[in-house]
């Protein structure tokens, strides 16, 4: 964003450099109050302070760019680990995302910070058409929204929708303890039959697949392996413990909330450092190339303003002989 | 000229935000993550309902695509129990055929052998023992889930598990102490269900490591 700002500056510059030389330098002249090198050092002035601050931009998107991928790596062994954590329950209950359900909820996962391409805006359609599927006569469907920048998108057309929003949730490295308080924070303030969990799966650096996982709640767990279909099987299986099933399968929703939304926090977390990377290195890119320009420029017009004083006084110092 | 082409695959990349077909099946090719299948499952249900209402946006993935497909129920009894055992921050064992594992449910000490009966078991703070051959790997787990499904492969969610060689027993003894103390002097339900956890797993501890 602030490179596209930067573009706009740059091209302005150089349009209003374009028409003749002389009518640019008394409109830069005029910009101008100050010119401590005399009128050669007038134009060059201008040019030099934006050059310098597109250096500093690049140097700071270059460091930005190293901080994020040092994080990337501690993160990806993290995340690359807890992959195994959803596997268990996607085997027993299947994967039912066009499940019918009343009451939905969809589980937004964004990040709390910007400059990171275009993965909070995926993530925001992606749930917003999600809300579109799910919704329909007699269904009711609410966002809880983890993370600042999805907060701020959704806010802008679906606020009355917004059950639950959750920001901060990196300040501390994340762990699992801490996402199944929040899981259990989560399930007690809302109401659902189905939990979507919207998030940016992380496949490699540049590559971030939007991604839902499906939870459903105990009840219709139950009707749904009734119904016969992909949880059909589900009656089969012998509950071991716990007085009813219905005790096990709650507390089994629970527990696959808790580790899906480990998982998906995770991933998310792993595709904004990768998303930041490629952000800022092309960002730093972009910078070195408007770098380039305005260094042809700055050396165009400072050598442009030689040649004028040359010729100036070689011709008086001619005319004064002839 | 390496510099460029690479800065436009990312460029062509991070524009498009990762979500078309064509990249995915570039990324798949060289995809860091070993667990995409090579014929991915979708729902087709939910796609055709995505199609109606977002046509231009690509529908998400959902897990099912990236689950490594599991056998089916086989005819005879197979002769290993396949185990995943996996935590939060790790998978212990990943997809190792053993003899046998012993999980601490609810009910008590559970064995598993190959051909046994689907089964959701529900854990609590205990040992679990690993046997493949003569050898056996115990690990103390805190609760959490083990599913056992007809085609002998067992999957076992724990949220923490340490090998039983890493407890020290001074600090069991110490621990219990304290929570049985702390129990008798409790005065709100809460105090007392948290001490009384504490006690339980100690105590768990305790038996593991003499048992």
């Amino acid at each position: 964003m602030a490179m596209a700002a930067l573009r706009r500056e740059g091209r302005r510059f150089l349009l209003s450099s374009n028409p003749s030389p002389v009518v640019a330098r008394s409109a830069i002249f005029s910009e101008e109050s100050s010119a401590p090198l005399g009128a050669r050092g007038v134009s060059t002035q201008v040019v030099r302070n934006r050059m310098k601050s597109v250096r500093n931009i690049q140097k700071i998107t270059k460091a930005m760019k190293m901080v994020a991928a040092s994080k990337l790596r501690a993160v990806q062994v993290r995340t690359e680990n807890s992959r195994g954590l959803w596997q268990p329950f996607t085997a027993l209950l299947g994967d039912a995302p066009s499940v019918d359900v009343k009451k939905n909820v969809i589980i937004t996962i964004s990040s709390d910070k910007g400059l990171c391409g275009g993965i909070n805006s995926t993530s925001v359609k992606i749930s917003k058409s999600l809300f579109k599927v799910t919704s329909g006569p007699e269904k009711e469907t609410k966002y809880v929204v983890l993370g600042e920048k999805g907060k701020v998108q959704l806010m802008r057309d679906s606020k009355n929708h917004i059950d639950m929003t959750i920001s901060e949730l990196q300040k501390n490295p994340l762990n699992f303890t801490q996402v199944s308080v929040l899981a259990d924070d989560i399930l007690k303030n809302v109401e659902y039959d189905a939990l979507r969990i919207v998030y940016n799966k992380f496949q490699s650096v540049v590559q971030f697949l939007p991604t839902i996982n499906t939870i459903l709640s105990p009840e219709i767990v139950e009707r749904e392996s009734e119904a016969g279909g992909k949880l059909g099987d589900l009656d089969s299986y012998e509950i071991e413990g716990g007085e009813t099933k219905a005790e096990i399968l709650q507390n089994l929703a629970e527990f696959q909330f808790s580790c899906v939304l480990f998982n998906a926090a995770l991933e998310n977390a792993c595709s904004e450092l990768g998303a930041r990377m490629s952000a800022m290195d092309s960002s730093s890119r972009n910078a070195g190339e408007m770098l380039d320009r305005l260094t042809l420029t700055y050396n165009r017009t400072r050598q442009a303003s030689i040649t004028t004083e040359l010729t100036e006084i070689i011709s008086g110092a001619s005319a004064l002989e002839g | 000229m390496f510099r460029h082409a690479s800065r436009l695959l990312i460029r062509a990349a991070a524009g498009e935000g990762g979500a078309h077909g064509r990249t995915a099946a570039v990324a798949a090719s060289r995809a860091f993550s070993s667990e995409v299948p090579a014929a991915p499952v979708q729902d087709t249900a939910f796609i055709e309902a995505w199609k109606k209402v977002a046509p231009n946006i690509e529908p998400p993935k959902t897990p099912l695509e990236f689950l490594k497909p599991r056998p089916p129920t086989p005819s005879t009894i197979p002769s290993k129990l396949t185990v995943n055992f996996v935590l939060p921050y790790q998978s212990e064992i990943s997809s190792k055929e053993v003899d046998m594992v012993i999980i601490p449910a609810t009910t008590g000490q559970m064995g598993v052998l190959p051909g046994h009966v689907a089964t959701i078991a529900e854990l609590k703070p205990g040992l679990l023992s690993v046997h493949e051959g003569t050898e056996v790997t115990k690990y103390f787990v805190s609760s959490g889930f083990a599913f056992i499904h007809a085609n002998s492969f067992t999957d076992i969610v724990a949220i923490e598990a340490v090998p039983i060689d890493r407890i020290d027993p001074d600090l069991v003894q110490k621990g219990l102490t304290e929570f049985t103390q702390k129990l008798s002097s409790a005065t709100t339900d809460l105090e007392k269900a948290e001490a009384q956890i504490g006690v339980d797993v100690h105590s768990a501890m305790n038996a593991a490591l003499s048992g």
